[in-house]
């Protein structure tokens, strides 16, 4: 896959909600090999101030166009949202490993293959897309292109949990619907869906016996009232794909451990190249620091040392 | 007709004066596609040690104003590594290697990684990292680096130019009060050439956090913000020593390339930009030409030091 650095134009930009936006930049060269979990780099201002350049998930992508959403939340994000439709963005993209979704449980097995968008045979497994806040943004490419492989099963198998502080922040449940995604929503103060962490709802629907939620594989065996499932798993096949804050995909990696449920994790460090070259952005993993940039920003949970 | 490009440094011949500084271009694969790497004057590897390191923890960059810091604390393969792997990739480009090193310990391992890399002919020259501020971080802020003291440098310089034929460029710390005196001893003791500035040592705090940016509290300051200092340094070395300087810090066009050649660089070295531009050092061998042939000079080497005071 070729990185390439082009001039995007812009095609729309606009706020969405509160303090998150979306834009959409016209880059045929970039967009057709980009894939769910790789993200760009783009240059705000042409001076020293933002200087570095800023990572961002694609949040979408056709064969012209590359969509991101982000949330204002400094000098660069804020200047990328006074940016004006036809005027150009320096991107660079796109960039790092994305989601495993070809045959997921190879990431767990440590035999990572390189993911083709759209291909392959259908996945009778389940998947489990867990997003927390802004984590979101990747993971919606990532339910396009699930949902566009043959089998016509595998759209009832995607569940999606969406968590956010309150009902504000919650993004993307119209979109997710549409593709067919079971939707559940976690808000901290339980302002909307389930009150608490996300990782909290997915331990609940991982565990739970009651057989209106989706998540019903917890009945595989016969587990008696209360009883809890040693392997959820038992004759599905389950994926966690997960992007958000770093405590919750700490979670996610117990979860996945305690559950022997394979989970692919999208990291966020910060960044100065974003092509592998400064070393800056590495996490801990078990062998060795690796380059969120490069080898990432998707990993194995497995693989990564929180702490 | 065409301006002349090419400048000597040491025994060392460069088609053009822009090459890429130690560290902010890796080992050159990353860059592969995002620029024609054969034009560059020079590609100066990411510091290696004898021996693998790990580096600091993370986060070991961040952005300040006009500039950035980083820890990486020189992660790098170790030497065999480097020899087996990256230097064939990176000797495929056709573009001059010169091979910056650093000891984790004493002046010993200078000299066995410049004893190792002398036989090698794919090494077009050696640069002595003796100024990088981030193997002894901010809790042991008292050992000093080998920059920092004259005498130290010439020693080291000197036992390194016993074992190598190679061009040997010295790259100094702007973490000094006298440069010169430092640039001085690094000539007395035998180098071809000198490289300034390597990062100044700097800090920034999260006041939401009330924790340091850098993981290990203080980084190296590189980018726009610290090019006025280099500038001014690379002119004071310029009035004191013969050796040809290479002038980098905040390098990220060609006017401020042109400034360090003259305030007196003899070359100049692209750090930081690259990570913002892939393309900077290209666009400054271009810009620098046609500079060249809008002012009707006919030589570069005519505009090194040719600051007019
Ligand atoms: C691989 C990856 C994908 C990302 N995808 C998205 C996305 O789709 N949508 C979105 O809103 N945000 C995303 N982020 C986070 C986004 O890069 C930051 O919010 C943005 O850089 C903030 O810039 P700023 O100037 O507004 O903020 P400031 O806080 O002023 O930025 C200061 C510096 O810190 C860095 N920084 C700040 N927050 C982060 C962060 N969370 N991660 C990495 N660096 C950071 C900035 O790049 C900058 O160098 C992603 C980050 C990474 C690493
Ligand atoms: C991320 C990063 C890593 C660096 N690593 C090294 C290194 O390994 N060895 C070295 O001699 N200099 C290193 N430097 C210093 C640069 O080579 C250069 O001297 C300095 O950054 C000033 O130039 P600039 O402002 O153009 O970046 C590093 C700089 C940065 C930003
Ligand atoms: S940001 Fe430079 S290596 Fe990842």
């Amino acid at each position: 896959m070729k990185i390439l650095q082009c001039k995007a134009k812009i095609v729309s930009s606009r706020r969405i909600q509160g303090d998150y936006y979306k834009i959409v930049l016209a880059s045929p060269e970039i967009a057709a090999g980009a894939l769910p979990g790789q993200f760009i780099s783009v240059k705000i201002d042409g001076d020293y101030q933002p200087l570095l350049r800023r990572p961002f998930s694609i949040h979408r992508a056709n064969k012209r166009e590359l969509e991101i959403l982000y949330a204002v939340v400094g000098e660069g994000t804020r200047l990328l949202s006074q940016k004006k439709p036809g005027k150009h963005l320096d991107v660079i993209g796109p960039l790092g490993n994305g989601f495993d979704y070809e045959r997921p449980l190879d990431v767990a097995r440590g035999r990572r293959s390189t993911p083709r968008r759209c291909s392959g045979q259908a996945n009778d497994g389940r998947l489990i897309l867990v997003a927390g806040g802004m984590g979101v943004a990747p993971l919606l490419f990532l339910a396009e292109q699930l949902v566009c492989r043959p089998s016509s099963v595998v759209r009832k198998n995607i569940l999606v949990l969406l968590g956010a502080k309150n009902k504000k922040e919650v993004l993307c449940v119209k979109e997710f619907k549409k593709l067919g995604c079971e939707v559940k929503i976690s808000t901290d103060n339980g302002s909307m869906g389930f009150k608490g962490k996300v990782t909290d709802l997915l331990k609940i629907l991982l565990t739970t016996n009651d057989p209106s939620t989706w998540f019903d594989f917890a009945h595989h065996g016969s587990l008696g009232a209360g009883e809890r499932p040693l392997d959820v798993t038992r004759g599905r096949r389950t994926t966690i794909y997960a992007c958000g804050p770093r405590p919750m995909l700490r979670a996610i990696s117990h979860i996945s451990l305690k559950y022997n449920i394979p989970a692919q994790i999208s990291l966020e460090e910060h960044m100065s190249c974003a092509i592998g070259a400064c070393m800056g952005c590495v996490v801990g993993t078990l062998q060795g620091f690796k380059r969120v940039c490069k080898e990432g920003p998707v990993f194995a949970a497995d693989e990564i040392i929180f702490w | 007709m065409s301006p002349r490009l090419n400048i000597k440094i040491g025994r060392l011949e460069l088609k053009n004066p822009v090459m890429v500084a130690s560290g902010t271009f890796g080992y050159g694969e990353e860059f592969k596609g995002l620029l024609d790497l054969k034009k560059l004057g020079a590609i100066v590897t990411k510091t290696i040690t004898l021996n693998p390191r790990q580096g600091n923890p993370a986060p070991r960059t961040c952005e300040t104003p006009a500039g950035m810091l980083n820890s990486i604390g020189l992660e790098n393969p170790g030497l065999e590594k480097f020899i087996t792997e990256k230097l064939p990739v990176l000797n495929k480009t056709g573009v001059p290697v010169i091979v910056s090193i650093a000891s984790e310990g004493g002046r010993e391992e200078f000299v066995e990684l410049a004893a190792g890399l002398d036989r090698l002919k794919e090494v077009a020259a050696v640069e002595l990292n003796i100024s990088c501020p981030n193997i002894i971080h901010g809790n042991k802020a008292r050992a000093k680096l080998i920059a920092q003291d004259a005498q130290a440098t010439y020693e080291t310089v000197k036992a390194v130019r016993k074992v190598t034929r190679k061009t040997l460029i010295t790259k100094l710390s702007p973490n000094v009060t006298d440069i010169s005196e430092i640039a001085l001893a690094a000539e007395r003791g035998g180098s071809d050439a000198l490289s300034l500035i390597n990062t100044l040592v700097g800090m920034s705090i999260d006041v939401k956090t009330r924790k340091p940016k850098i993981a290990v509290a203080t980084g190296g300051l590189s980018g726009p913000a610290v090019r006025p200092i280099a500038v001014r340094m690379v002119w004071e070395v310029y009035k004191q020593v013969k050796i040809p300087i290479i002038g980098m810090g905040g390098i990220m066009d060609t006017a401020s390339a042109l400034e360090f050649i003259l305030a007196g660089a003899s070359a100049i070295s692209v750090g930081t930009a690259n990570f913002v531009n892939p393309k900077a050092a290209i666009e400054i061998i271009a810009g620098i030409k046609e500079y060249l042939i809008k002012n009707k000079i006919s030589d570069i080497r005519r505009l090194i030091g040719s600051l007019k005071i």
